[in-house]
């Protein structure tokens, strides 16, 4: 098994004698140091997360179909509670919408969007060999995996009121201190610690790669926007990170160790806590849209045939999203009692945040613009992302305004918000990217017309789940609420039969898989044809377990805004 | 349910004595002292005869307190006081519709112009940006689809429209950017001297409204049961048992406080939501226009029944808010206070004119 210093080496030398030595099962899967098998690793992970946190959606859907409690009483016997009690029933909800949402965020979005297609992609686009820290990578990923088991622990030991924590993913105090007696929300801490740590080391890793580790006339200015977004995400991670880890550190020792930084009786403040999560809070959701973006990027410019209008532009809009996003995070506090001063500027802060994201919806367009457009699967993907988070993005523009937004936070418009740019942003640039580069990790080719009715079936789907929730939240209803009153039934109904359909769009996925894997034609190296310039497309499909043992250069004879032209590598 | 009540208004105290000294509403303090003051000493010192009538109102606060989570000392003051009616279904204002699609009618007028800037600026500029970013898509794929376009262009720069495309957005902002900063400012004016101030504690998981100015007593409100709010036509899982009655037209200055975890305090038709936080209290002013009943929620997740501890606004107008104050145990009105003190001083004068009589 070739070690980084074995790779350079062989950056020497012509022959690419061990190019495809792999090592025996155990050692190549679980001592990973190769950043494809890693990015595997993180795929498989995030569907499985994605399975779990996507059942969870069931769960509540079903129980929201019509107003009482039907399904809770049902989860809480199956995990071996008391079902007939009511105090538990509703202890199981909240265990449920705060595994749904650490789920989603810590285990899905996040590994699928860094982890997979980073750990993937990075190291392909800029014609690195590996990433700068290969056993780090290792760490970073079974990390997070632990993290993912110590949060399914929680549901199983006592949490208050029932089994599991049931504090939201936002883990408020008092809620989650004197709120919450029993060691699950400590095993729901220590989880987001150990992801969280995970993603510190796979940040540093990224940064390390992305200045240090590119091929030879590949400027930062001529990097693909995919790893761009991958290097703004990973700054964020690193400086919003730390803040959380401090923040329920403080919670484990107010609930552990008698400190009081979050209790007013020892002269501690709630509001304080709210503060250190969501200066790490708000980062973190374009910590999980941002790689996204990059997807995007590629597959607009890749399916027509153009390269991406106003590189630059697209570029220095996310970093501009990354800067800004972290001097807006109270607006996610707009209720708590700010200070009029200060509500006025978090609300003039936020919207400034819709400038760079126009630029970036309007330069996808822009791009297609004049361009010869082929509307393969992960094209279609990718134009059903920007309409869904254009849609997302202007709630945002509402809920941006402080005074408005006194009526709609915490209710289910915030929730149809937040969905709208992340179950139908992210997981919808997810699946684009995963259509896009499914062929090049697996050698096999997906079915396109599987891929098209999933999206079909999957728009209609999640349309029906999230777009009658903004009509819920408008007329008042709160979130985390597993009951509600009659005047709420019909569009909860309706969102709960979009969830059916959104379940069918996944079984299509899952079907298109093993299609793929059983009887999928063998990948050509560029089986999207000539608009797919970057360096991956220069390898096989999958590529050598070692790529790039001779460094690829970068011709310089193009302007910078140009697509990539390389010498294709010699492996 | 009792033995959480109880438990809640032990660490509501606790809460409540230490907050005080925390978070400086050194105001407050002094204040419930005085009122309790005056209160007692009005009770022992005035001549019976005057005030024989209120006796039952004008018991100690501190039992006033006590009792009105037992709700032992209220029938015999709703005896002695005069008789009040709660409305009944078809007053109310606030809920939701079934089906609806747009915000509940509002009746604050920073409500009213809350709902003006969604309804004819916020919405309006987004649905347009939706539709022209979704036919710009639906242009681009019927025009330059590969068939209908072979050649790819190459351009990849344009500033003039890269500039349009980053001013124009900086414009839109400007246009809401005005009316928010005009909505925040107004929802944060201080309350004029003659508001009325009620507090809304939150507890796990119930509400208690205690009524500063008119006697410090509390009223503990719980969701009514399903059966019960169907009977009584009411919604359900917002219908209480005992609403919070304020009174119509006049400026409330509206605390809340967290007892144990932090709750909301949202009314959706007044676009009024506050969160209730330990150890602070939040202020807002609250000035509803119409006699009504409005329904809320509480909006913070707070444990296992967050989702049952609703909140129903009964608003009167003032003389039959004074009404219902009288029926509460405790319950007494500024003027009441106002006579009180006079008739105390007056008291005082007298004894006084007593003791220098023998020397004369």
């Amino acid at each position: 098994m070739a070690t980084t210093a074995d790779t350079f080496q062989a950056h020497g030398d012509e022959h690419h004698h061990d190019a495809d030595h792999k090592p025996g099962f155990f050692a190549r899967w679980f001592m990973s140091t190769n950043h494809k098998d890693i990015g595997t690793l993180y795929l498989i992970f995030s569907i499985v997360a994605g399975i779990v946190g996507g059942g969870i959606s069931g769960i509540m859907r079903a129980e929201l179909a019509e107003p009482g409690l039907q399904v809770l009483g049902h989860v809480v016997n199956f995990l071996g509670g008391d079902g007939a009690s009511f105090d538990q029933q509703g202890h199981m909800w909240n265990v449920l919408i705060t595994a749904h949402g650490l789920i989603m965020v810590f285990f899905m979005v996040m590994p699928a969007m860094i982890g997979g297609f980073g750990n993937w992609f990075v190291p392909l686009m800029i014609g690195a060999p590996d990433m700068a820290f290969p056993r780090m990578n290792n760490v970073s990923f079974w990390l997070t995996v632990a993290g993912f088991c110590s949060l399914v622990f929680s549901m199983f030991v006592p949490g208050g009121t029932g089994h599991g924590a049931g504090t939201g993913w936002t883990v408020y105090a008092p809620l989650s201190t004197s709120g919450s007696v029993g060691p699950a929300v400590d095993f729901a801490i220590f989880s987001l610690h150990l992801a969280g740590a995970g993603s510190i080391l796979g940040a540093t890793n990224f940064i390390t790669t992305i200045f240090n580790m590119r091929a030879p006339g590949m400027t930062l200015h001529k990097m693909p926007l995919f790893v761009w977004s991958v290097l703004v995400t990973a700054f964020l991670l690193l400086l919003a990170l730390p803040v959380l880890a401090a923040a329920i550190t403080m919670l484990i020792t107010d609930r552990n160790f008698g400190t009081t930084f979050f209790d007013p009786a020892g002269g501690g403040d709630p509001i304080l806590y709210q503060h250190l999560f969501w200066f790490f809070g708000h980062p973190e959701v374009y910590i999980m849209i941002l790689p996204g973006f990059g997807m995007i990027s590629q597959i607009i410019a890749t399916f027509s045939r153009k390269p991406v209008f106003g590189y630059l532009g697209m570029a220095y809009a996310m970093v501009a999203i990354g800067v800004v996003g972290f001097i807006v995070w109270a607006h996610h506090m707009y209720t708590v009692g700010l200070d009029v001063n200060t509500k006025m500027y978090f609300t003039a802060a936020t919207m400034v945040i819709a400038v760079p994201t126009g630029i970036k919806i309007f330069s996808w367009i822009a791009t297609m613009w004049g361009g010869s457009i082929q509307f393969k699967s992960p094209m279609v993907w990718a134009m059903g992302f920007i309409f869904l988070f254009t849609v997302g993005g202007v709630t945002g523009v509402v809920l941006a305004n402080g005074g408005v937004d006194d009526n709609l936070h915490d209710t289910y418009y915030v929730v149809a918000h937040f969905h709208y740019v992340l179950s139908l942003g992210a997981v919808t640039s997810m699946f684009a990217g995963f259509y896009y580069w499914f062929p090049k990790m697996s050698g096999k080719m997906h079915s396109e017309f599987l891929s098209h009715v999933q999206f079909w079936i999957f728009f209609v789907g999640v349309n029906m789940i999230f777009f009658p929730m903004h009509f819920l939240g408008l007329q008042g209803m709160a979130r985390r609420y597993p009951d509600f009153t009659a005047a709420y039934a019909e569009w909860n109904h309706v969102a709960s039969v979009g969830y059916a359909i959104t379940l069918v769009s996944v079984g299509v996925f899952f079907i298109n898989l093993i299609y793929a894997f059983v009887a999928g034609k063998k990948a050509p190296a560029n089986y999207w044809g000539e608009g797919a310039t970057t360096l991956e497309w220069s390898l096989s499909s999958p590529p050598p377990y070692h790529q790039f043992e001779t460094l690829p250069v970068i011709e310089d004879h193009h302007s910078a805004d140009d697509h990539i032209s390389a010498k294709p590598a010699t492996v | 349910m009792r033995r959480a009540l109880e438990s809640g208004v032990v660490r509501y105290k606790r809460m409540e004595s230490f907050d005080a000294m925390t978070f400086g509403d050194i105001a407050r303090k002094p204040l419930t002292f005085l009122t309790m003051a005056v209160a007692a000493l009005t009770f022992t010192a005035a001549p019976q005869a005057v005030f024989a009538q209120d006796q039952a109102v004008t018991a100690p606060v501190e039992a006033a307190v006590e009792a009105a989570p037992a709700d032992a000392a209220a029938p015999a003051a709703a005896e002695a006081a005069p008789a009040f009616e709660h409305y009944g279904p078809e007053m109310i204002k606030g809920q939701p519709t079934p089906g609806g699609i747009g915000f509940q009618d509002q009746y604050t007028a920073d409500g009213s112009y809350a709902l003006w800037m969604h309804d004819a600026i916020l919405l309006p500029i987004i649905v347009v940006i939706c539709l022209f970013v979704l036919g710009l898509l639906l242009w681009v794929i019927a025009r330059y689809n590969r068939r209908a376009n072979t050649v790819p262009s190459k351009t990849s720069h344009n500033t003039l429209i890269e500039i349009i495309w980053t001013v124009i957005p900086v414009l839109i902002l400007v246009v809401i950017a005005v009316p928010s900063i005009t909505l925040i400012s107004r929802q944060y004016k201080s309350p004029p001297e003659n508001a009325i101030t009620i507090k809304a504690n939150g507890y796990q998981w119930y509400w208690g409204y205690e009524y500063v100015d008119n006697g410090g007593f509390e009223v503990i409100s719980n969701m009514m049961p399903e059966e019960e709010a169907k009977a009584a036509g009411e919604p359900s899982h917002l219908a209480v048992d005992k609403r919070m009655v304020v009174p119509v037209g006049v400026p409330i200055r509206l605390q809340t406080f967290g007892a144990d975890v932090i709750h909301s305090f949202g009314i959706p038709s007044l676009w009024f939501k506050i969160d209730a936080v330990p150890g602070r209290i939040n202020e807002r002013v609250l000035t509803i226009q119409e006699p009504g009943i409005y329904y809320g929620q509480c909006m913070e997740l707070c444990g296992a029944r967050h989702g049952y501890m609703p909140i129903a606004i009964e608003a009167r107008p003032l003389d039959e808010f004074n009404a219902w104050v009288m029926t509460q145990p405790g319950g007494t009105t500024p003027e009441l206070k106002a006579a009180a003190a006079a008739a105390e001083a007056a008291a005082a004068d007298s004894e006084a004119a007593d003791a220098a009589a023998p020397t004369a």
